[in-house]
């Protein structure tokens, strides 16, 4: 399945002193298993360009098409797109709203017209999935649990949909290490075990370089770059000028390299550079 | 989106009638009602047109601004004229089934609209001219004397202000949970009354509970900032009366001073 | 002691929840003390106690045993905690929540107004703090068009109108872009710098902890760790145990030293980090 954005411009209140271009002339397309790292500061246009890929927002021009469905002329087939395009935003517990863990994931498939079988197993694999029991919670009322779980269970009513694209829009945000590293490890597995493309919104470089197998870097509305990501990392002035940055394991492999080490310095995780410089310094001693 | 909302019709500029103290142009409304209600005739209605042109003129709100203040009561002064002008007795002009239209009524039904087109107009001019926060604290200083009889004056105010603060963020909060749910299948448009008032649960519910969640957060970083109420407090912009303030209260007394009086002339 | 800004004597702050619930602990046995224009940053993951211990510091949360004692006042004294509040200003995660007016310049005034302070002195001082936090452009704006950044360092500016002495911060940069991370802490280092001022730091972002004066890190509402930047960060498997993050330079330096590398255990930074190689 595959969502392609043509030639797509978005402006917010057209027309009036408040009229902003937030997307301009975007050209995307999303392939099955991608791994995606959307990257831009705030304001570059990132959840505006999120927003479009569930039909939430329709593009001022251009067309927006999920898995053939032009998301600007169908009116009674978004309900699909939103199926097939789970979008998970920013602080998600914040829209958690019904009695029990378990009737606020079922609201998505029941508002997809589920039997009631069927939308108890969504429920149930949802929770599995993102690692809470489901004999002990789903009857607790969300708002008894912590900020971490209820995270988790904003994030299984939306898994709840089977959507073949997930977006998540920082994820991460709020959460201390400990808790960034088990949702980041959810969602790798994720990644890994279900045929599930997956875009990543996120501010650390550091978790999208862990991650992500294609970066797509924002800036003023436009995509500057997209590609592999230790090619997107190379560029690390460009990326410099535009405000980001890289991982700081790269920053420092390229400072070594350039103090004259001759190592590889495309690696993007510490793992990688341990290797490397093993090898490096492995191969000085016995020179 | 919703970022920049202007709320309650306020037309920012910067006139002699923007700056004006609150207090003042209260007073000025206040007399302003009480005196439509003294006038008998349609001869003073002159003189209060030509006032409300006046304050229009100077204040430099566009005059499509004062129509649409307007629009929303149009139902009301017409269902005020229809009444008026088919139940008032007197000379019969002409019929219309059992209904009868008197010389009487015409009269009548335009009297009665005209004080509510007056009426309204004056008061959207108080909105147009004067920003939320301004009224505030207006309300809260003309208020003040209340307090001796243990109205929380101050307490009223802060909230109101606080209120006012938290509109914008709301509405964006609002929106951001209807995005959320919509991205879940929610539907908030399509649906019977009842069926679309049910819809609104998983809107509401986050948002009440989002709004708890903030004030008590907001209060403790009030006492942090050792709030304890109105007591012995100050203010950084002390309203405080101009010349041109006590000048405006003075001729606007004599003027409607004297529309009252042509009731007894 | 004159120069210490706050104490802690054995403080131990429990509560329950809903009285059916048996007692819980926050935070247990503390003994701190925060010296005079220090730069103290406290380190925990979600649940440690650090928030407790930020609330204990000035009177929002009064301990259920021992005592917390501010500039020499027990936050327990009701007539003192004004004076306390005043002088150990606190600013929190939300930049939202904190804001009360609709105009910049009025919000940084609330502390002053709510001290009684003359209209004309509130002034200087809204002007004075907004210029500090570098903000003075904005003194007339709507605060809820700003941004994170921008919002927290009006807050900031809010509590150096009260002239404290020592601010508190929770968490101030959890809900903030790397932007706006960067504008804040650069105004905390700004303050503890030029204007003097102790800075109490609670966070859980690693990077924020590297230029403390000294750093404590807390686990189950006890201080278990203690120390400066390097000190602490030397101790990468216990601070990784303790649910925590290290610079990637660290972990990476860590590494090599378990592979029978001769490498520094103090690294902090890339230059460090080149330079030891």
């Amino acid at each position: 399945m595959i969502i392609k954005l043509e030639n797509v411009n978005y402006v917010y209140n057209p027309n009036t002193p408040f009229e902003q271009k937030a997307l301009d002339n975007i050209n995307l397309t999303i392939n099955e298993k991608d791994f995606i790292g959307l990257i831009g500061h705030t304001g570059s246009g990132k959840s505006t360009l999120v927003q479009h890929l569930n039909g939430l927002i329709k593009p001022t021009s251009g067309r927006v098409i999920v898995d053939g469905i032009d998301t600007k002329a169908a009116n009674g087939d978004l309900l699909k797109v939103r199926q097939k395009v789970g979008l998970v935003f920013q602080y998600p517990e914040h829209q958690l709203f019904e009695e029990t863990v378990y009737k606020d994931i079922a609201f998505g498939p029941s508002n997809l017209g589920l039997s009631e079988d069927e939308i108890y197993n969504r429920v149930k694999t949802a929770m599995e999935l993102v690692g809470l029991d489901f004999e002990k919670l789903k009857d607790r009322s969300p708002f008894e649990l912590s900020g971490g779980q209820k995270r988790r269970v904003a994030i299984a009513g939306v898994l709840a949909m089977e959507p073949k694209v997930l977006v998540l829009d920082e994820p991460t945000a709020g959460l201390d290490p400990r808790g960034r590293d088990e949702i980041l490890g959810r969602i790798k597995k994720l990644y890994e075990e279900k045929n599930i493309t997956i875009i990543l919104v996120s501010h650390s470089m550091e978790d999208i370089a862990k991650l992500v197998n294609r970066i797509v870097v924002m800036h003023r509305g436009k995509i500057v770059m997209d590609g592999e990501t230790k090619e997107v990392f190379k560029q690390a002035e460009k990326l410099e000028q535009i405000g980001l940055g890289i991982p700081q394991i790269t920053s420092f492999m390229r400072t070594f390299k350039e103090k004259g080490n001759p190592v590889d310095d495309t690696v993007v995780t510490v793992e990688e550079a341990k290797k490397e410089l093993i090898r490096f310094l492995r191969s000085k001693k016995n020179a | 989106m919703l970022r920049d909302i202007t709320i309650g019709q306020y037309f920012p500029a910067d006139t002699i009638i923007h700056r004006l103290d609150p207090r003042a142009k209260i007073l000025i409304t206040t007399m302003f009602i009480v005196s439509l209600f003294f006038i008998k005739t349609f001869l003073p209605y002159l003189f209060i047109l030509a006032f409300i042109l006046l304050i229009i003129k100077l204040s430099k709100v566009p005059f499509r601004y004062v129509l649409k203040g307007l629009k929303p009561l149009m139902l009301i002064i017409l269902i005020t004229f229809v009444i008026n002008i088919f139940m008032t007795k007197g000379e019969v002009l002409f019929s219309i089934g059992p209904l009868d239209i008197t010389k009487e009524g015409i009269r009548q039904a335009v009297f009665m609209a005209l004080r509510l087109i007056f009426l309204i107009t004056g008061t959207s001019l108080l909105t147009l001219t004067t920003s939320p926060i301004s009224l505030t604290d207006g309300i809260e200083k003309l208020m003040s004397p209340l307090r001796r009889f243990k109205v929380p004056v101050h307490e009223l105010a802060m909230m109101m202000t606080i209120a006012l603060r938290f509109i914008p963020t709301l509405l964006e909060e609002t929106d951001k949970i209807m995005k959320a749910q919509t991205a879940r299948g929610a539907d908030f448009e399509s649906g019977n009354i009842i069926k679309r008032a049910k819809n609104l649960v998983p809107l509401l519910v986050p948002l009440f509970i989002n709004a708890f969640r903030r004030a008590d957060e907001l209060a403790i970083a009030m006492e942090a900032r050792c709030y304890r109420g109105g007591y012995k407090r100050t203010r950084l912009n002390e309203l405080q009366f101009t010349k041109k303030d006590v000048l405006a209260l003075i001729l606007t007394t004599i003027f409607f001073g004297f529309i009252i009086l042509t009731r007894y002339l | 002691m004159v120069d210490e800004m706050i104490r802690f004597e054995n403080v131990t702050y429990k509560y329950s929840t809903g009285g059916r619930e048996k007692e819980l602990v926050a935070v247990s046995n503390i003994n701190l003390s925060v010296k005079k224009g220090e730069y103290l940053v406290v380190l925990g993951h979600n649940g440690s106690g650090k928030s407790t211990l930020a609330k204990l510091m000035n009177g929002l949360l009064i301990p259920t045993e021992g005592n917390v004692y501010v500039n020499g006042m027990n936050t327990k004294e009701e007539d003192k905690i004004w004076k306390i509040r005043e002088i150990a200003g606190m600013v929190f995660q939300n930049p939202d929540n904190q804001i009360v007016a609709t105009v910049v310049e009025e919000d940084v005034a609330f502390g002053p107004e709510n001290l009684g302070i003359p209209p004309e002195e509130i002034r200087r001082r809204v002007d004075k703090a907004l210029e500090t936090v570098e903000m003075s452009e904005y003194k007339k704006h709507a605060p809820h068009l700003l941004s994170g950044g921008q919002k927290q360092r009006v807050a900031i500016a809010g509590i150096l109108a009260m002239k404290p002495e020592c601010i508190i911060l929770d968490e101030p940069t959890a809900m903030l872009d790397p932007v706006g991370r960067t504008e804040v802490i650069n105004t905390l280092k700004k303050l503890n710098r030029e204007e003097k001022k102790t800075i109490v730091l609670i966070t859980h972002y690693m990077d924020e902890a590297v230029e403390a004066d000294r750093l404590l890190i807390m686990e189950k509402g006890k201080i278990i760790m203690e120390g400066t930047p390097k000190e602490i960060f030397c101790q990468v498997d216990k601070v990784k145990e303790l649910g925590l993050d290290v610079p990637q330079v660290t972990e990476l330096a860590y590494e090599l030293r378990k592979e029978g590398f001769n490498v520094p255990c103090d690294i902090l930074t890339v230059e460090e980090l080149v330079n030891a190689l």
